[in-house]
């Protein structure tokens, strides 16, 4: 027998209860946005300002000393976006210097090694319990700042001279022979990808498991060292910095402000990741190694087979999002005086009173590259997700 | 002393004198057991009292600090050669089953063959559906761990224990995490291998299980054997005191 059918009354009806929240949600907002944008243009129309953004073909009538050349004739617009290519330098060499530096420090928190386990704790509790601010400041002046001379530069092996003027080192070059060592590289592809076929079929034949890209790759190395030693002289050379009048010449060069910026974030971000790494080898449970231990797998395939993969699943999601801290936090350039593209759009603030455009500007620039970054997280994570149900 | 009756029938495993500390804690305090070939051992007794310590050891999941441990004739040593020629031989099943999350059931079955004995992948395949029949779950193999029930878990574990064709099965409270309506369908199938003449020691409290199964249950209290007997003479007549007052407890409730 079916349930009796009763008349549900509207004010009680969860469907309708439902809709009718939604409308009102949408109502409040409009009104909220509706005074927001009256009040702004009424007050702009008193001071008599008006948004737009022809300015930013002005000259900028300024100097940026630090990444692709700009002149003070240049545009505005021309001027963020130095301080665009500025900011992405700084977060790409960052992202990269910082999860070496993390990994490192995250197995060494879990070394059985007292005096390496200790150091790692040392770094990681100082730099993740004090402001970054500070530390910024504290690599800039007292440590760039506070180099010798540049006619007194310490001298690291490389040769890499250290500096107040920055960081200057020797950097690869291509010679004559390097179009001649093209043609081993080409063939070393081409070899290597034989080998790779050839070798996974073998595989695949006699239905064992192997590494065929490792095959290939130390096929490619062999024939691209064998064309190295067979040439007269060397296809890559070094270009070594060297000391003239007034400062380095040649080789590559960055300048403290970088230099500090760049330590500043790798040093804070890199504790940040190691606790990340640390944790994600301790979640993957000590029944797995067992069980992969008592399956008689020797201990690399333990690691690679079984630990590896799993504590990839932790850890990839929570570096991401310290991938994006380091973005965001990289507008600390200002403290340092490092153009990025914060501190440009500054500069343009102050000389052309464009405010709201600008600061359109700086918001959209770090929302798309987190936009970026967090796309890929999600769709890296959907990728590797574990099936639970 | 050995308080062990040993039948000297073909002993597969031998322990003699195996002492383990955890720091200043003397966990096991002078083990000694010889198990036959085909021989089905129940291990049980308090909890904490060192058994699950004593069977790790076995296939040097832990190290052992004195005494001697043999297995199907090689020596237990610091030899990692001996260590893994050990492993081969020896399949265990956890209480938290361990399976590979990241591995569908096939996976983890076929991991170990194709990894550490290097069987042929499609040889390895067709062991591993062989092996789902047998415990009953053939219909499962393409799912990941985490879409099955305990029971169903417990029962890849042990399929993927036997992938590696070892020569003793070590099982430790492998029905303790589950559900009891799961329990039947894992000791049936324990059941079955038992029949099948698999060497196995078994770490249960399941007393019902024991005293179909096992040929011998052993007592284990305060790091030793305290007693060891064919199941009928075991709970008819036990010899010591803390055997008796043991199964007075877990028989009475
Ligand atoms: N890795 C370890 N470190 C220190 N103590 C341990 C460790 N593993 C087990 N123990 C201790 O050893 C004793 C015996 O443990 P166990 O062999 O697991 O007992 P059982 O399996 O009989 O319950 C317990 O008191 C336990 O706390
Ligand atoms: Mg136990």
């Amino acid at each position: 027998m079916p349930a009796p059918q009763t008349v549900i009354p509207l004010w009680r009806d969860v469907r309708v209860l439902r809709i009718l929240a939604q409308v009102i949600f949408v109502i409040t907002l409009v009104l909220v946005a509706n005074w927001f944008y009256t009040n702004l243009s009424r007050n702009l129309g008193r001071t008599g300002i008006h948004v737009g953004f022809d300015f930013l073909h002005l000259t900028a009538g300024f100097r940026i000393s630090e990444g692709i050349s700009f002149e003070s004739t240049d545009s505005y617009g021309y001027a963020f976006w130095v301080g665009i290519v500025n900011t992405l330098r700084v977060i790409g060499i960052g992202i990269l210097l910082a999860t070496i530096l993390g990994l490192v420090a995250g197995v060494a928190r879990l070394s059985t090694n007292w005096l390496v386990c200790k150091m790692a704790s040392v770094y990681i509790e100082t730099i993740r319990n004090t402001p970054l601010v500070v530390q910024l400041f504290f690599w800039y002046t007292a440590t760039f700042l506070k180099l010798p001379n540049v006619h007194d530069s310490l001298e690291l092996p490389g040769p890499i001279y250290l500096s107040q003027r920055g960081l200057a080192l020797p950097v690869p070059h291509l010679t004559e022979h390097f179009s001649s060592w093209s043609y081993f590289l080409v063939a070393g592809l081409v070899l290597a990808c034989a080998v790779y076929v050839g070798r996974r079929r073998y595989l695949q034949r006699v239905q064992r498991p192997g590494f065929p890209s490792a095959w290939a790759l130390i096929t490619f190395l062999g024939t691209s060292a064998l064309g190295w030693f067979l040439l007269p002289r060397s296809p890559i050379a070094w270009e070594v910095p060297v000391l003239s009048r007034f400062n380095f010449e040649g080789g590559l060069q960055f300048t403290p402000e970088f230099a500090a910026l760049l330590t500043g974030l790798v040093v804070y971000t890199g504790a940040f990741i190691a606790e990340i790494v640390r944790g994600g080898i301790l979640a993957v449970s000590k029944g797995q190694k067992e069980a992969a231990r008592a399956l008689a797998l020797n201990n690399l395939q333990v690691l690679r087979l079984v630990i590896f993969p799993q504590a990839l699943r932790v850890i990839i999601p929570p570096i991401t999002s310290q991938y994006l801290n380091l973005a965001k936090n990289s507008s600390l350039a200002v403290a340092v005086g490092y153009p990025d593209l914060f501190s440009v759009a500054n500069t343009i603030i102050n000389q052309s009173g464009r405010a709201i455009e600008m600061i359109l500007f700086i918001m959209g620039s770090y929302l798309i590259m987190s936009l970026i970054t967090s796309a890929f997280s999600n769709w890296y994570n959907r990728r590797i997700r574990l099936v639970e149900h | 002393m050995d308080c062990v009756e040993t039948r000297m029938s073909d002993p597969i495993i031998v322990a003699e004198d195996v002492h383990k500390w955890f720091g200043n804690f003397h966990v096991l305090r002078g083990v000694h057991l010889t198990v036959s070939r085909g021989e089905v051992l129940v291990i049980c007794g308090p909890s904490g009292s060192g058994k699950s310590t004593f069977i790790r050891i076995i296939n040097r999941l832990e190290e052992h600090q004195r005494g001697r441990i043999a297995v199907d004739g090689i020596e237990l040593t610091n030899d990692l050669r001996n260590i893994e020629a050990i492993r081969r031989e020896i399949g265990m099943v956890f209480q938290q089953f361990n399976l590979f999350p990241h591995l569908t059931v096939f996976e983890n079955i076929t991991l170990a063959p194709i990894w550490a004995r290097k069987v042929k992948r499609s040889d390895a395949e067709k062991q591993a559906l062989e092996l789902l029949e047998r415990v009953g779950i053939p219909e499962q193999a393409q799912k990941y761990p985490g879409q099955l029930s305990g029971g169903q878990q417990q029962r890849v574990a042990i399929a993927r224990a036997l992938a590696m064709q070892p020569k003793i099965m070590l099982f430790d409270e492998p029905t303790s995490a589950l559900d009891p309506e799961m329990i039947k369908e894992v000791l049936d199938v324990m059941g079955e291998l038992a029949a099948s003449g698999m060497t196995m020691i078994v770490i249960t409290h399941e007393m019902g299980f024991a005293r179909e199964v096992a040929d011998r249950i052993a007592f284990f209290d305060e790091g030793r054997i305290v007693e060891a007997a064919a199941p009928v003479d075991f709970f008819t007549a036990p010899e010591h005191e803390r055997t008796k007052l043991f199964l007075s407890q877990i028989l009475h409730h």
